[in-house]
């Protein structure tokens, strides 16, 4: 399979495809021109393998400000009555690394490999709109833009350039400090300042950027697939991805209301989490959980699906129970918006809704114990090989399982009494991120960092880097189960000596630099791999579905021509099965492969929500002019998406010479 | 829209409901998710506070009545208008939009004098649970009224541009036709569990 031909039009066309010149949109104007640059390549790329790269670097980067964030944390804690830090700094550090992990982190990794895979794993050419797909990723940007700049404000004070006085003198505390769940009443603007504003308006962006990406995706894994790929032929992670999705498009409306109401509360003295006007600040929590327990299932179903594609390829045996593995997901993320309320048992619920919910939480443990043993069903008796991805993915079972009997013993209303809001939680939900979801993650990345690059990575580093990652989150989150049973409450500045806790929390903080050691490698090898690492070949692991069928990296339309399903786990039958399982290719039409036209619209539109955020948010700070900030960005958006529209999906055509 | 891209486009869907309106459909759903936010959120507060605020003494039935059965009609005519351009009559298209704009600028304008009725009486956003609640919910409301407006505003003058064909417009006019439903259902309910539910009793 190669680039484009020179067999149907041999003057206009030339090797690449980049050097196709681009035509007027319907508005006159010419669009992007990809070949001149590569920056306006990227900026303007609606190819959603490019789009997944960058969500990827910009998670990692992300991951590294988020894990720095805890660092912090952790050295502050290394000692009684330590004063490292202010508690303020404190409560802003523990808010931003929450709300970074989650929002700006391990969502857009897991969009990073949604993006990625999810089209040439049905074998399409692209995601449903892939324009929407661009202004998913630059909305994203936008986002983390907004609920940072917290800290560039709180910088530049430091460093003496800036401070609240004159026109700005209704700013303070310009980074969120109320935990990254922002319970009422404490977001009220008596008690919290400018920061809460940046962080209601960024998680506003974050979930327009959530939504139409995940809207996106239900329609491409509905509409988009290959003939032959019937949904009980799909990859379990596109299956996830699925799942997920749905559960994006109907969880996030809750906080997006709850959010909306909060900021009238801030900014036109509405009373809906205000308890002077009648308020009830448990609405937000309920409001924030039913969307916040979806939001878990959101973060952890897609490790689930990276788990379950690198297991069996590394078994070299189909997944054991596919079929029950896809519905304990699917049951899982509909189980999902029915135990919310386990975040708040000690509210005082009620005997009965304590005990429903109890209930339900104990059933949401089955799902997932049917997949941990359909996961260990599909290594027995297989040909285990210890590479990177099966390292990691073994570590997932292992770590995600540990974290998950906490979640058991959570599940338990009186139990929960105990530990609620100790450090007992914290071990708990950090052994399903970090040893759940980070490592699903790491065993993503080397599994399918040969397809994304079309390098291998080299040498033993993987290795280290599981070592120093699992020993680390052990070292780092297995002494907090005691020190949460002692009694140590979360979100806690400082402590005095004398309780039993110093040693327990040096060892933590040894643990979290053990950890960040880990992660540090990660980034040293990934770097090694994009620099100087061998051509890795298409399918260098033997695999089993249909990414590995395409050529590393993939061309910019993922399949020559549209490739046939045969079978479950496609390219294994291709390659294994019997003659009547090869894949087959749709015939070529003559007409070449039709390609969407890169376009400004969508990062202009999406960039209008920079100055809509930071303005609104300034203007409840009381900032002069802010509110024309605020109309400027709304005129941007307004501007961006209509002249999305009146230019029109364009469109060229690419022949590939040999297509296979 | 229609150009090269709509001529050439990739072969194989999974099944027979076009792209956009499979999005549409999706958007409703999430949408049915905040307006279940919103009014939830009402009755919670109406029933913990039933003595807060007097909502019969303030709600016009008339007025409300009218603006929900224009509602409707609009309804009715986006309909026609969507049956209009599946079958190529640019024309009765045309004049059945019209008619759905001008009934949707009503109801906002129902919705404005209401609003200012409403205010001049005391209720406002600052006065307690209910002012808040009913606010952010037929004001979220009427912004997706007045978007829908500006949405069929923009296809009015389209289809002047001659670039609108039976095909692939007609699934566009169709996805703009889903929304207005859905708008229209939402007023619908609101109007009941809002509007109608206070007068039980009272009259």
């Amino acid at each position: 399979m190669s680039t484009v031909t020179e067999t149907h039009e041999p003057s206009t066309h030339s090797k690449e495809p980049h050097v196709l010149k681009p035509e007027r949109s319907n508005l006159g104007l010419m669009r992007p021109d990809h070949s001149k640059s590569v920056i306006i390549d990227w900026l303007t790329t609606v190819d959603h393998k490019k789009i997944g790269i960058m969500y990827g670097a910009i998670a990692l980067f992300f991951l590294l400000v988020g894990g720095l964030e805890a660092l912090i944390i952790r050295t502050q804690l290394a000692f009684p009555e330590n004063d490292l830090i202010s508690a303020q700094r404190y409560n802003q550090l523990f808010t931003m690394h929450g709300t970074t992990m989650i929002f700006l982190a391990i969502m857009p990794l897991n969009a990073a490999f949604f993006n990625f895979l999810v089209p040439l794993q049905i074998g399409a050419r692209d995601v449903a709109f892939p324009r929407i797909n661009s202004f998913s990723l630059w909305a994203f940007v936008a986002g983390a833009l907004v609920i940072n700049f917290g800290w560039v404000l709180q910088a530049l004070e430091v460093m003496g350039l800036f401070s609240a006085s004159g026109p700005t003198a209704g700013m303070n505390d310009f980074v969120p400090s109320m935990g990254w769940f922002g319970y009422a009443p404490i977001t009220g603007k008596e008690f919290t300042g400018a920061g809460t504003d940046f962080w209601i308006m960024g998680l506003q962006i974050l979930g327009v950027a959530s939504l139409s990406a995940a809207m996106n995706f239900v329609v491409t894994i509905i509409n988009m697939r290959a003939p032959g790929m019937k949904m009980m032929r799909m990859p379990v992670f596109t299956w996830m991805t699925l799942v997920v999705s749905l559960l994006i498009v109907f969880a996030f409306p809750a906080i997006t209301i709850a959010l909306a109401q909060l900021m009238f509360d801030r900014v036109f003295g509405t009373s809906f989490f205000v308890t002077a006007g009648g308020g009830q600040p448990i609405l937000w929590q309920h409001l924030f959980w039913i969307f916040g327990h979806p939001e878990v299932y959101i973060l952890v179903l897609p490790a689930m699906g990276i788990v379950s594609e690198v297991l069996p390829t590394f078994s070299k045996k189909p997944l054991f129970g596919y079929a029950i593995v896809v519905f304990s997901g699917a049951v899982i993320g509909f189980l999902g918006f029915a135990v919310w309320s386990h975040h708040m048992f000690t509210t005082g619920l009620g005997k009965v809704a304590t005990a429903a919910f109890s209930l339900l939480t104990m059933a949401i443990a089955v799902p997932t114990g049917v997949k941990i043993f359909n996961w260990v069903g599909t290594l027995w008796g297989g040909r285990v090989r210890f590479s990177a991805p099966m390292i990691f993915a073994l570590g997932f079972v292992w770590m995600f399982m540990m974290g998950g009997f906490s979640g058991i013993m959570h599940s338990s209303a009186p139990a929960d009494a105990q530990q609620q809001d100790s450090y007992f939680v914290i071990a708990h939900f950090h052994y399903v991120a970090i040893g759940g979801i980070f490592l699903a993650v790491v065993s993503g990345i080397y599994f399918w960092l040969p397809k994304i690059l079309g390098k291998m990575w080299k040498g033993n580093l993987s290795i280290w880097v599981a070592v120093f990652s699992t020993i680390g989150l052990n070292v780092t989150f297995f002494p907090m189960h005691f020190l949460g049973l002692l009694g140590m409450p979360r979100r806690t500045h400082t402590y005095l000596e004398g309780f039993g806790w110093e040693t327990y929390n040096l060892v933590c903080t040894i643990g979290s630099y053990i950890l960040a050691f880990g992660i540090f490698l990660l980034v040293v090898d990934i770097i090694r791999c994009f620099r100087s690492g061998e051509p890795a070949g298409d399918d260098p692991w033997d695999a089993r579905t249909l990414e590995w069928a395409t050529t590393s990296p993939p061309q910019v339309y993922n399949f020559g021509r549209t490739p046939i399903i045969p079978a479950r786990d496609a390219l294994w039958e291709h390659k294994h099965g019997p003659e009547n399982r090869r894949i087959q290719y749709e015939e070529d039409d003559g007409h070449g492969i039709h390609m969407p036209s890169q376009s400004w619209m969508p990062m202009i539109a999406s960039l209008g929500f920079v100055p809509l955020g930071l303005g609104l948010s300034l203007m409840q700070a009381g900032v002069a002019f802010m509110g024309y900030v605020a109309i400027f960005g709304l005129f941007m958006i307004a501007l961006g998406v209509a002249l999305w529209a009146i230019e029109g999906p364009g469109g060229y055509h690419l022949h590939p010479e040999e297509a296979k | 829209m229609s150009d090269s891209a709509t001529h050439h486009e990739d072969g194989h869907k999974s099944l027979i409901i076009e792209n956009k309106k499979l999005l549409m459909w999706l958007f409703l759903g999430s949408d049915c998710m905040f307006f279940g936010t919103l009014i939830s959120t009402h009755l919670i507060y109406r029933k913990i506070y039933p003595q807060e605020f007097e909502p019969t003494s303030l709600f016009s039935l008339e007025l409300t009545s009218f603006s929900t059965f224009i509602l409707l009609m609009s309804s009715f005519l986006m309909a026609l208008a969507v049956s209009a351009m599946h079958k190529g009559q640019l024309k009765s298209f045309r004049r059945n939009t019209v008619g759905v704009i001008f009934f949707g600028l009503i109801f906002l304008g129902c919705q404005v004098y209401e609003f200012t009725e409403f205010a001049h009486l005391g209720l406002t956003l600052e006065s307690g649970t209910f002012g808040s609640t009913f606010y952010l919910m037929t004001g979220t409301h009427g912004v997706h009224v007045a978007i829908g407006v500006f949405w069929l505003i923009c296809m009015l003058f389209y289809s002047y541009t001659g670039k609108m064909d039976a095909h692939e417009s007609a699934v566009d006019v169709e996805v703009a036709g889903l929304y207005w439903h859905f708008v229209d259902i939402v007023w619908i309910i609101i109007f009941t569990v809002v509007y109608l539910i206070e007068f039980i009793g009272k009259t």
